[in-house]
């Protein structure tokens, strides 16, 4: 097969990379140009560019750079920062996955004469009976199932995930067999448009106007503390909203008002969430379907029912926040998943 | 087959160049600065390369810094003059200028303006790197810079640039070897240094020349000027076939720029719909080597600034393509761009 490989410059699709071409493909490397401003690592700094494309020089595959900075913007950025001035919680990877380098790089291999795309993700496609299936990665502590959750049919067909069967140490074990210069590169972390010295609020203060808000107790109504920034504030936070007066048990924010930031000393629970933007694997799942939920990136799947709006929960959990991704599966596989809606 | 059609970015070495480099290379290493034979032979080779680049350039050998490239030269005009408080450029020079005037807190204003900007220094391309257009300088009451890097191999840089205090070339846009260039510093103009150390190029430019380098810079520049007029007629109708084939081509092409006030190598083409991008990977594939925009440090294409200035809109801008012709360009390239560009397109359409 012609695949044209994403390279973001770290280990795993460095190894996706050479696993295909061992395998007898016909491998072009390309590395997504997708933030211009500051970044730690992540996928878009020049320097991880650099690395694709001395990693692409090694396996002697071809390497282009494409500038999808404007798309990043506009399905990436812009909705990361309209959610949070709207009080809820995105996942820009997601997003990323979805708009990025699952639709524009796609759509830009079929273009060009590809069979299939490959990026370095830790899960698996599937063919079983005909139809395809989106599988948890071989190591758990690694899985990446989740954020890849809105792929269909269509896009699964044209995707290949060649380390999912992989663990992260057998991975680094063979970019270091093949000499390969990121062999040893620390996994990227968090956001990556978002810097570890400015953080969220640089990020967010220089785009948005921040407004400051008032901690209130659930029960009595009271004024404990204040925030500089409620946009900061994520709804089932535990930390991090600065010494709060009277009772010096631990807080839970519960809601957030406008300006108002609700704090409980219960962590607030929910019996189930409702799914905005669902996107299914295959068929969407029937109303009745048991389906394991999982409610953020490395959260722990618990048992729920879909019943075609909403995620009823066996037992109930902790509050999700309006705007992370719920993914339902079925054992180690993904159904598909959507956004949470506001409680 | 390959059809190398990259020429604005840089051009194969001439063998005139190679042939004059390669015993500075070898048994005449010298140091110029030094006062022994093995120095002394290094110091002929130097001053008589000047006598050759002063020559191209219309201008006295003393007037000659050699430089590091194009980027260094431009730099050292920016940087360099004395007396020099404001400066100022058009919006549709190379980055080398651009970021220099931007580094000075200088203004950028729009070509149309330039010739009655008041700044000490203003600087103004002859011919444009990516669209070829080429500018009439004007006469400045201030300093007059020129970048003539672009314009090196088409146009008498000597006689369109004669008023102008200060030009830069590089070696490599005209066959010669990357990593030097020259800037000419007419009459008064005294230059402060931006490299400071051995004091070289009577204190204008510190470190060791690069000795073969300058020597392949002045035979490539005497194989070009003594071959331009040659080169432009031969080199000009296989643009004139290459455009003229495409436009007629490829529904909705357009050029970028009048012909005529252009550079007889530039084939500056926008494909609306079609990203530019995509379009170079094909071409790639075909054997064709083309650019479009400018490349940024992480090798992304970024919409060009000199598109935009030119009121091409953003979305075209990113559908353009230049294939830069040069002396070694054959019809047999021509050919093979006339069937892979129209191809490539059709495909991404």
């Amino acid at each position: 097969m012609r695949v044209l490989a994403a390279m973001s410059g770290g280990v795993d699709s460095s190894v996706a990379a050479a696993l295909l071409l061992a395998q007898g493909h016909d491998v072009v490397g390309a590395t997504m140009k997708l933030w211009g401003g500051d970044s730690d690592s992540g996928c878009c700094s020049v320097a991880d560019v650099e690395d694709a494309r001395r990693v692409a020089q090694q396996l002697s595959i071809t390497h282009h750079v494409f500038n999808f900075g404007d798309d990043f913007d506009a399905h990436v950025v812009a909705p990361y920062v309209a959610a949070h001035a709207g009080g809820s919680t995105p996942n820009p990877c997601v997003e990323c996955n979805r708009h990025l380098k699952f639709d524009r790089f796609l759509v830009r291999a079929r273009q060009l004469g590809f069979d299939a795309v490959a990026t370095g993700h830790h899960a698996r496609v599937v063919s079983v009976a005909g139809r395809w299936r989106l599988r948890r990665g071989a190591d758990a502590a690694k899985d990446q199932s989740y954020v890849l959750h809105m792929l269909g049919q269509a896009e699964l067909a044209q995707t290949l995930l060649p380390v999912g069967e992989m663990t992260k140490a057998a991975v680094r074990s063979y970019a270091n067999e093949l000499g390969l210069r990121t062999a040893a590169k620390p996994d990227s972390q968090d956001v990556c448009f978002i810097t570890s010295t400015g953080g969220r609020a640089e990020f967010l203060g220089s785009r948005i106007p921040l407004r400051p808000g008032r901690v209130v107790d659930d029960a009595s109504g009271a004024e404990v503390g204040r925030v500089d920034a409620v946009e900061l504030v994520t709804v089932g936070q535990r930390r991090g909203l600065g010494p709060l007066s009277g009772d010096p048990r631990r807080r839970y924010v519960s809601a957030i008002e406008g300006d108002t930031v609700r704090v409980s000393d219960v962590a607030p629970t929910v019996s189930g969430i409702a799914l905005g933007r669902t996107a299914w694997v295959d068929q969407p799942a029937a109303p009745g379907t048991p389906v394991l939920a999982q409610c953020s990136a490395h959260g722990s799947p618990v048992a729920a029912t879909w019943d075609g709006e909403r995620v009823q929960f066996a037992k109930p959990q902790r509050l999700v926040a309006p705007g992370q991704s719920v993914v339902l599966y079925d054992g180690d596989d993904v159904l598909g998943g959507g956004l949470a809606l506001p409680a | 087959m390959t059809a190398y059609l990259d020429h604005a970015a840089t051009t194969p070495l001439r063998p005139e160049a190679l042939d004059a480099m390669l015993p500075y290379l070898t048994e005449h290493f010298g140091n110029p600065s030094g006062s022994h034979a093995v120095s002394r032979q290094a110091k002929q080779a130097i001053e008589e390369a000047r006598d050759v680049v002063a020559w191209g350039l219309g201008c006295r050998p003393a007037e000659v810094v050699f430089t590091g490239g194009g980027t260094e030269a431009d730099n050292l005009a920016l940087f360099g003059p004395l007396g020099v408080e404001t400066v100022a450029c058009t919006d549709v020079e190379h980055h080398a200028v651009l970021h220099s005037v931007l580094a000075r807190g200088g203004q950028v204003v729009p070509v149309a303006d330039i010739a009655t900007t008041q700044a000490d220094l203003v600087s103004v391309m002859l011919a444009n790197n990516e669209t070829g257009v080429v500018h009439d300088l004007p006469h400045v009451k201030g300093l007059l810079h020129t970048d003539a890097v672009a314009a090196f191999p088409w146009l008498d840089v000597a006689a369109l640039a004669a008023h102008a205090d200060l030009v830069s070339i590089s070696a490599h846009k005209f066959g010669g070897p990357k990593g030097v260039g020259a800037l000419a510093v007419r009459g008064g103009v005294r230059l402060r240094p931006i490299l400071h150390g051995g004091g070289q190029e009577a204190d204008r430019r510190s470190g060791t020349h690069n000795v073969a380098g300058i020597v392949g810079m002045a035979a490539a520049l005497k194989a070009t000027v003594e071959q331009r007029a040659a080169t432009v007629e031969r080199v000009g109708r296989l643009r004139d076939r290459l455009a003229n084939g495409l436009l007629a081509a490829i529904p909705g092409a357009r050029e970028t720029g009048e012909r005529a006030t252009k550079t007889a190598g530039n084939c500056h083409l926008r494909f609306p719909g079609v990203e530019s991008e995509s379009l170079l990977v094909l071409l790639d594939e075909a054997g064709v080597c083309a650019s479009a925009g400018s490349a940024c440090a992480s090798g992304a294409i970024e919409p060009s600034h000199v598109l935009t200035a030119m009121g091409v809109p953003r979305d075209e801008a990113l559908a353009s393509v230049r294939l830069s012709l040069g002396s070694t360009t054959t019809d047999a390239d021509v050919d093979l761009a006339l069937k892979a560009v129209p191809d490539a397109v059709a495909r991404l359409r």
